[in-house]
């Protein structure tokens, strides 16, 4: 054993979407902790997915298709880190199918959050200032030298940089007039020719170049000007690493309440915006240090709700029905939905609320009634593989419950939910003498799913 | 709970992707109607005349009984100034009455936090389906989602019976003792004890329903099924949600359009029905509403999204004919020059609901004061 099962466990719960126990023997086996999260941020060293591939089974111009191009690079990427980043980037950058209701532009946009995903914080904010589906969603195609749309500007400042309380309102008037001028052009309609993209387009007849002052800087800036400073600023290294504690450590009140209440890991993101100030906001230098820290290994018993696309993707890839491409995984998109959070469009320009705020009693029916029938089916390639790794009945409860539970991904439980699992194992034991071992492993896998603990990633 | 049987209670449908209420009730004699349709109208000999201006549509024959039997008020010209085209905007403005800034509460899930302020019954707002709307969504308002009332609750798929009562009790075990473990767990542990108690509270709704009518196979027809077998069983809900979805016309309307209200029409006549057989209908109202209304022309397939929509408000108590005014069709009247202008305010509307039929204060939830209008015998 090079590394700790738990940790690494822990660590593709955060920065992916779970680890099997198979996949967990290997890395345990030939790789040191560190040695992990190298290989989970250093993505350009794994192979990516063919996309062609993908789209020979989940074509077309459907929004379900493309989710489910989606969750099939969840399932399946050989960089989990990747796609827990780039919806981490949708997560905090929402835009809605519900505003342009133009689904070609938001496709293109999680596949630029993708490419960028990675990248320097500088790069990720201009890349998103010329994302149509952004542009258009904040109304900066309508921000004009003279006539200005603070939408945008507004913010790029108060939800995707600095947060509330670190600039005044001139900065976004002044931040708005350096966007003048940058849109996009005109998406063609699908039909008949076909799709065409929209483009980022910087008009500079309709750009604003007369001076400007921003957080005290002067000058003819433009958006790009704007970011650089931006970039620079504490506030933006502070607010951006919260973002990542919240996503990866541990649930943080929702965003407006953050220029309120401190945060749950204050430790944790000074020594984070640090890194970012010190690197120019490199994501692969602060996801490492973040990783790598003591406040995200001992954030394993700290209470992060699963988001519904973590719950479904963890459950999946578990249950290993999709591990090679077939049809039928477009119909995911609607099991994430019904949990409350429809991928693509997301309620609000703040994005969606986190943390508990996941839950109610429909939420949670369906949470629970999702993973315990998905786990039904013992013919299932990885059902199959945790019934024979878990071994039999005949073991004593609290070895069997342990075994389900480190072949299950390392889940976690309260002592509590420990115990009532073994008097569970024994009722098994008593009442279901004549099943099958197997039924009885699928009758305990159903109740650990069903678990409070288990609706914490 | 046979205590509560009298309370009011609320039925509330909603008609998603925006009904064309022109096709709804027609104008079957104004020229403006026929001039801004030429395809998707409806041939006025067709058409279930009110009077001399305004019929049913064809397809609306079991509502235009109701509505001849006095128990049909119909809201005509709803809407907010500045009507917003995007569905999901306006149907967070419609559930939240916030047209100025996204709001997070719905209208209905305060109006249930009024009626159950301890939250004494988790079944006091119900919503028919999956996920939950906007409308009923308040945070720390319990409101039970129920996709299928034989099904609901955990656990229901272990066909095993003895095995299924042993994990309802660990599963009962476990959520309970998350109580007091942590504000996050306690959270978690209470909303799952909370499905069990629905579960419990609906486990004999189906058996003990019985009735001579026979609703149709459709999903509405399905849902109001549905509320009428737990409103019979006398559990105390007051709100009832469901959806009917698929008026988002803007192409081949006069195809899918039919269908829908046949749908709407039957399920809400057999819906009523239902309850006077089992002499409930006293109790009980519903509204009927969408998000918005749709153009004045059409494209030549469909129409595309307008404003100035309609609503209906149904039941034995209500008092039967028009309300509101039916928008002006005169194209110098027309909404930024294409659209149906409203004539009542929404938020006048859920005020009416609400305070006189539920008995809550309206100001507080639709933020406001709005005219409201007497749908109800007294």
């Amino acid at each position: 054993m090079k590394s700790d099962r738990a940790e690494v466990a822990h660590l593709f719960r955060r920065a992916g979407f779970g680890a099997t126990a198979k996949e967990l023997d290997v890395l345990t086996e030939t790789m040191t902790y560190e040695d992990i999260v190298d290989q989970l941020i250093n993505v350009d060293d794994s192979p990516d997915i063919d996309q062609a591939y993908i789209d020979r089974y989940y074509g077309g111009e459907g929004f379900q298709m493309y989710v489910a191009t989606w969750i099939y690079r969840m399932l399946n990427s050989r960089r989990p880190l990747q796609e827990k980043m780039t919806l981490f980037l949708h997560h905090i950058f929402p835009v809605a199918w519900s505003k342009g209701q133009h689904a070609y532009t938001l496709f293109s946009e999680i596949d630029t959050f993708r490419k960028i995903s990675m990248t320097d914080f500088r790069n990720i904010l201009l890349e998103l200032s010329r994302d149509p589906a952004m542009l258009y969603w904040l109304d900066n195609n309508e921000n004009h030298k003279g006539e200005i749309n603070e939408n945008y500007g507004r913010e790029l400042l108060e939800l995707f940089s600095m947060g509330v309380g670190n600039y005044t309102e001139d900065d976004i008037k002044n931040a708005s007039r350096a966007f003048t001028g940058w849109t996009f052009s005109q998406p063609i309609p699908v039909y008949p020719q076909g799709h065409f993209h929209s483009k980022f387009e910087f008009h500079a007849e309709d750009h604003d170049n007369d001076p400007k002052v921003f957080l005290g800087h002067e000058g003819n800036f433009n958006g790009e000007d704007i970011i650089d400073i931006i970039v620079k600023q504490e506030a933006t290294a502070r607010f951006v690493t919260r973002h990542l504690c919240n996503f990866f450590v541990e649930d943080e009140p929702q965003v407006p309440a953050w220029n309120i209440e401190k945060p749950k890991n204050p430790d944790l993101i000074d020594e984070l915006s640090e890194i970012f100030m010190a690197t120019e906001g490199d994501m692969k230098s602060v996801l490492r240090a973040l990783f790598n820290s003591d406040g995200f290994k001992s954030s394993i018993n700290k209470p992060k709700v699963k988001s519904p696309t973590e719950l479904v993707m963890g459950v999946l890839r578990q249950v290993g029905s999709f591990n090679d491409i077939k049809p039928g995984l477009e119909g995911y998109w609607s099991s994430v939905a019904v949990m409350g959070q429809e991928l693509l469009n997301p309620p609000t320009v703040e994005g969606w609320h986190t943390g508990h705020e996941w839950i109610d009693s429909g939420t949670l029916s369906e949470r629970i009634n999702f993973a315990s029938q998905e786990f039904q089916d013992t013919n299932k390639p990885g059902v199959k593989d945790i019934i024979e790794r878990t071994g039999s009945l005949d073991e004593e409860p609290c070895q069997l419950v342990d075994r389900c539970l480190d072949v299950l991904g390392g889940v976690q439980v309260s002592s509590d939910t420990y115990s009532e699992l073994t008097e569970y194992v024994n009722s098994l034991k008593k009442q279901n003498a004549k099943e099958s071992d197997s039924a009885n492993i699928s009758d305990l896998i159903q109740m650990i799913v069903s678990t409070v603990d288990y609706q914490y990633a | 709970m046979v205590t509560q049987e009298k309370d009011k209670v609320l039925v509330v449908i909603q008609l998603t992707g925006g009904n064309d209420f022109m096709n709804t009730i027609i104008p079957y004699t104004n020229e403006h109607y026929f001039d801004a349709r030429k395809k998707v109208v409806i041939n006025p000999e067709e058409t279930l005349p009110i009077n001399d201006t305004l019929a049913f549509n064809p397809n609306m024959g079991p509502m235009k009984s109701l509505f001849d039997d006095g128990k049909i008020g119909i809201v005509q010209g709803i809407g907010y100034p500045n009507s917003v085209r995007s569905h999901f905007r306006a149907m967070d403005i419609m559930h939240t009455c916030e047209p100025d800034i996204v709001g997070t509460e719905g209208w209905l899930g305060l109006a249930i936090r009024e009626m159950d302020p301890n939250q004494d019954n988790v079944l006091t707002g119900i919503n028919i389906g999956r996920g939950l709307p906007r409308a009923m969504s308040v945070s720390g308002v319990p409101v039970t989602s129920i996709g299928d009332i034989d099904g609901y609750g955990v656990m229901n798929d272990q066909d095993k019976a003895h095995i299924r009562d042993r994990a309802i009790q660990s599963f009962k075990n476990i959520y309970s003792q998350a109580i007091g473990s942590g504000p996050v767990s306690e959270y978690i542990g209470k909303t799952g004890i909370d499905i069990l108690k629905g579960a419990d509270l609906l486990a004999d709704v189906s058996s003990a329903y019985k009735s001579s009518v026979e609703y149709a196979d459709n999903p509405i027809a399905k849902s109001l099924k549905d509320v009428a077998r737990i409103h019979l069983a006398g559990l105390g809900t007051r709100v009832f949600y469901a959806n009917h979805g698929g008026y988002d016309h803007h192409a081949n309307e006069m195809v899918a359009h039919p269908g829908l209200l046949t749908d709407l029409s039957g399920a809400i006549a057999d819906f009523i029905d239902d309850l006077e057989e089992h002499d409930a209908a006293d109790e009980v109202a519903v509204m009927v509403f969408t998000e918005f209304g749709r153009r004045m022309k059409d494209n030549g397939s469909g129409t595309d999204h307008g404003s100035g929509g309609g609503a209906f408000i149904i039941g034995k108590n209500v008092d039967g004919g028009f309300y509101s005014e039916y928008p002006s069709l005169k194209p110098s009247d027309w909404e930024l020059g294409e659209d149906l202008k409203h004539t009542v305010d929404f938020r006048g509307i859920y005020a009416t609901m609400l305070e006189q039929w539920l008995g809550v204060e309206a100001k507080p939830i639709v933020k406001g004061t709005f005219e409201q209008i007497s749908p109800f015998r007294n």
